[in-house]
């Protein structure tokens, strides 16, 4: 019986248990200095002066400015139509453009001394005129790159308006949606260390979910080939799409190299609020048309990206957002125009969903302002539009080609474990008692992408001289538990116990290459790349086996079960993978038992639907959530203990965002919540117990018939809780919320329809 | 420099500290025990929990003068051995961890919980954690592990 869909504890979780995690900031590394970073207060200004003397009066101080940094700026990615021209000095030279912008480093023996220091050093700014909103910003009036004439980074869509796209429509509903600024908030900052060998080649030890990718940037960036750079990400405390290569990670590396000394930097939370990537920040105008009956023809969906102060991989989204525009419904004419534009902010890159739930949000928001138009039931417009079971695979007129879904099947199935009917029943209840506290039913039914670019991962399966196995895979693991599931994918191929299987990543010396983990693509690409390896282990093993008892190779078979090869139909003579690797070791010919594999794959679409029950007080506008069912369906699961787990996380992400947090910035673009007290970052106390509820479709993508769970429960949750927050104000005439659904906001939106 | 004394899982330690230094930089520099870790600097996630006295604190808001002359208890002080800790088997068991980062707080923090409650429901769960941060589980199997523990008795 395969080891496939078992709840199978985590081969990693003892190290954590006891303390003994191996993250950036727990390395030794002796005799090495302290980086601190000294960071714009301004969200615009002129640098007119850096005075560093009475910092370097402080004993084993020096301060080093944009003036002495000879690499960079770094241009935005490399996306195409992304305006190369926004530019980012690692260090700014003249001008900053956001708080958190770094104006000088300080090298100190110490956390402490270099946080003296770096209040001594005095930044003389010259104030600039500052924009924070994306709608500002859009206008070019004040603008953070002069040169360019304009803030637009990018564009997606089209531009071109078709005026006869809702033609036929007997109902046409517009409105706006706003997918808040969110701070990623992985629970260890970043942190990163380097120090160059006596060889000259430079490791450096990154909190990261790329080391592979980082390597080339490092060595592309700093000039170095990338043989001479060895890029170590140890043990990572959450990632969710901001801890790739920033500009920190780069001046530590090249800091080493300056001073020829080892150097390190470990973030605090407050300078992570400002310098870690933000996520969202996209506004956003739709309009939905279509028949009496609920049957949609037509949507528009206008996106104006916020990219903060400097172009990165946020400026790109709007492209994944109208690939999903179209979302689970079959919609045969859909425009998209999005324009990207830079703000005085935190720069805004991936997280957890990275683009797909601002695409979900706003087709659930249409569709439901559809259905409160036309009086129907919410559910019932769903019905009608939904791509049916029968239609996959399914290309959608935005060109996304779906694998497969039952998308009516996930909101059968979130519907019956909601129990839509007692809670229908519940809320008429309390609605004709009329008391304070009401109930608000939201559904959302969506799908996804994942690897989203068809990348190609890295595997490689060898046996060890004692018979267990170690997988190499250039995927990584900050917490998702590779080192559990890429096992059992091995373990399953080679007949192996998942004990004697031990899964290394993130070191770009032991792991030959590798992308890391980002889009929720881990599974299906490197755990594919490690069961490909795998079965070719076996069949190099069968070709030793047929040796050594001089059969030939189609007789030898491997019986999974107990691990042991032999003889067709024959049990004797056989030969157990320790067995085998000892003779093998004791020949010189162990090093046939290694074999490296590099699977690409398309993308795959994760689907569900979630059902959310709320309880808000029409008085206070006080929200509270009291049941979130998700039916979340990534195809075949490997270890359905840690893809829950997954879920669960993403969900409470998900709500999050419905409810509680946002990156607020004042009038002058200083961030309102740069610290863990001003930022909603939801407690145990804040949510409640998920309802999880299973469901696999298999993808034809991929033998293991595997899609991404890591980001479906975020995507979900975010459009349910919300509308189920305006279903229980519908009777008060609340038609809109801005996110997040806080007491603040939901009383204000009470206010507004009474007025 | 002042000099303190503190028992840290069981192990007396005496040193020098700069009266500013916190406890929680006391242990992991100057003892060189990294298994608490740091996740803010305004007391709010609680990664930083360790025991002081047997009373769960947020070692990034103590003093290490503070401790001075108390017994400390760290996640490094917990598991027997190779067995760990009922609280420890119990977020394995449960799946409570990912990324493991926020996971030597959250059992300080139960491990303190079920002390003074051993049979607490959900919501005094919710409510007694709520002091400790996780961005990867939702809490869910978090809740599932005090509930365990506090089946298994600590």
């Amino acid at each position: 019986m395969s080891i496939l869909g078992n709840r199978v504890l985590r081969k990693e979780d003892p190290r954590f248990l006891r303390g003994e995690g191996r993250y950036v900031e727990n390395l030794p590394l002796e005799g090495a200095l302290t980086v601190t970073f000294v960071r714009s207060l301004f969200a615009h200004a002129r640098i007119a002066g850096v005075d560093k003397s009475a910092a370097e009066a402080l004993p084993n101080v020096q301060v080093l400015t944009g003036a002495d940094i000879d690499v960079g700026p770094i241009p935005p990615p490399p996306f195409p139509g992304l305006e190369q021209g926004m530019a980012r000095p690692l260090v700014a030279v003249d001008t900053v453009r956001f708080v958190g912008d770094i104006v000088a480093i300080v090298l100190s023996d110490g956390r402490a001394a270099g946080a003296d220091a770096a209040e001594l050093v005095m930044v003389d700014y010259d104030p600039l005129p500052v924009v924070v909103k994306p709608a500002d910003a859009a206008k070019d009036e004040v603008l953070l790159f002069p040169e360019l004439g304009t803030n637009v980074a990018a564009r997606s869509g089209s531009a071109e308006h078709d005026e006869k796209l809702f033609d036929g429509c007997d109902v046409v509903v517009s409105g706006t949606n706003i997918s808040q600024r969110m701070a990623p908030s992985p629970l260890e900052p970043r942190s990163a260390a380097a120090e160059v060998g006596p060889d000259g080649r430079v490791t450096a030890w990154l909190s990261t979910q790329t080391p592979h990718q980082d390597r080339m940037v490092l060595a592309g960036v700093l000039g170095l080939d990338p043989a001479d750079v060895r890029v170590i990400a140890p043990d990572v405390g959450g990632g969710f799409g901001a801890k790739m290569l920033g500009v920190e990670e780069l001046l530590i590396v090249w800091l080493a190299r300056k001073v020829g000394k080892p150097v390190r930097w470990t973030e605090t939370r407050s300078e992570s609020m400002v310098a870690l990537s933000h996520g969202r920040a996209q506004h956003q105008s739709y309009t939905i048309g279509g028949t009496r009956d609920g049957k949609v023809l037509a949507y528009r969906l206008e996106a104006l990206q916020d990219c903060g102060a400097y172009p990165a991989l946020g400026a790109f989204l709007p492209n994944l957002t109208a690939l999903m525009s179209s979302g689970v419904y079959a919609i045969q004419r859909i425009e998209f125009e999005g324009r990207s534009v830079v703000t005085n902010t935190t720069p805004i890159s991936a997280f957890r969903g990275a683009g797909r739930p601002e695409a979900t949000q706003a087709i659930e928001r249409a569709l439901d302002a559809f259905a409160a138009e036309l009086e129907l039931d919410p559910v019932e417009v769903r019905r009608t539009n939904l791509i049916p079971k029968d239609a996959f695979p399914h290309t959608t007129v935005t060109h996304a080609a779906y694998d497969s879904g039952d998308y009516e099947g996930a909101l059968d199935l979130a519907l019956h474990a909601a129990g839509l009917e007692e809670l229908r029943d519940e809320q008429r209840r309390r609605r004709e008692e009329g008391g304070a506290k009401q109930l608000g039913i939201g559904i959302s039914c969506y799908v996804e992408i994942t690897n989203g670019i068809d990348e190609t991962e890295f595997g490689e399966v060898e046996i060890t001289e004692d018979g267990g196995a170690i997988v190499r895979t250039g995927s990584f693991s900050h917490g998702q538990g590779h080192e559990t599931t890429f096992a059992m994918i091995a373990a399953e191929r080679l007949g192996l116990p998942v004990e004697q299987v031990t899964v290394v990543k993130g070191d770009t010396d032991d792991v030959a290459r590798g992308t890391g983990t980002y889009g929720s693509k881990s599974t299906q690409i490197g755990g594919m790349a490690a069961r490909l390896a795998a079965d070719e282990v076996v069949e190099r093993a069968k070709q030793l086996v047929a040796d050594y008892f001089e059969a030939g190779v189609a007789d030898i078979s491997l019986d999974l079960a107990l691990g042991r090869f032999r003889v067709v139909d024959a049990p004797e003579p056989s030969l157990s993978w320790p067995e085998l690797a000892a003779r093998a070791a004791a020949d010189g010919r162990l090093g046939e038992l290694k074999m490296a594999h590099d699977f690409k794959s398309s993308p795959t679409f994760p689907f569900g639907a979630h059902v959310a029950v709320v309880e808000v007080d029409t008085e206070t506008g006080q929200v509270e959530l009291l049941r979130l069912v998700a039916v979340d369906d990534a195809g075949t699961l490997i270890n359905p203990l840690i893809a829950e787990g997954q879920v669960h996380g993403g969900v409470a992400t998900g709500v999050s965002q419905a409810l509680y947090e946002q990156v607020v910035y004042d009038e002058d673009g200083t961030p309102l919540t740069s610290t863990f007290v001003g930022y909603a970052f939801p407690s145990s106390a804040d949510l409640p117990l998920w309802e999880v509820v299973e469901m696999e479709t298999p993808t034809p993508v991929n033998p293991l018939g595997a899609k991404g769970i890591g980001e479906s429960g975020t995507i979900g949750a975010t459009p349910a809780v919300h509308s189920a927050v305006l279903d229980a104000l519908a009777p008060q005439g609340v038609r809109h919320i801005d996110l997040p659904a806080n007491g603040e906001n939901v009383w204000r939106a009470i206010q507004e329809a009474k007025s | 420099m002042t000099k303190i004394a503190v028992t840290v899982n069981g192990t007396l330690h005496e040193a020098e500290v700069e009266p500013r230094t916190l406890l929680v930089y006391f242990l992991r520099e100057q003892l060189g025990m990294k298994g608490t870790n740091v996740g803010c600097d305004t007391t709010s996630c609680g990664a930083c929990t360790v025991l002081i006295d047997g009373e769960s604190v947020k070692s990034c808001t103590v003093l290490a003068v503070q401790a001075d002359g108390s017994e400390v208890t760290t996640v490094e002080g917990l598991a027997d051995g190779d067995e760990l800790h009922v609280v420890q088997q119990a977020f394995h068991e449960q799946h409570a961890l990912q990324c493991g980062y926020c996971t030597p707080g959250f059992v300080m923090a139960t491990v303190s919980l079920l002390k003074e409650n051993p049979n607490p429901t959900e919501d005094e769960i919710r409510h007694g954690l709520e002091g400790n941060l996780c961005r990867c589980t939702g809490y869910h199997n978090i809740v599932r592990a005090v509930q365990a523990a506090a089946r298994a008795g600590t």
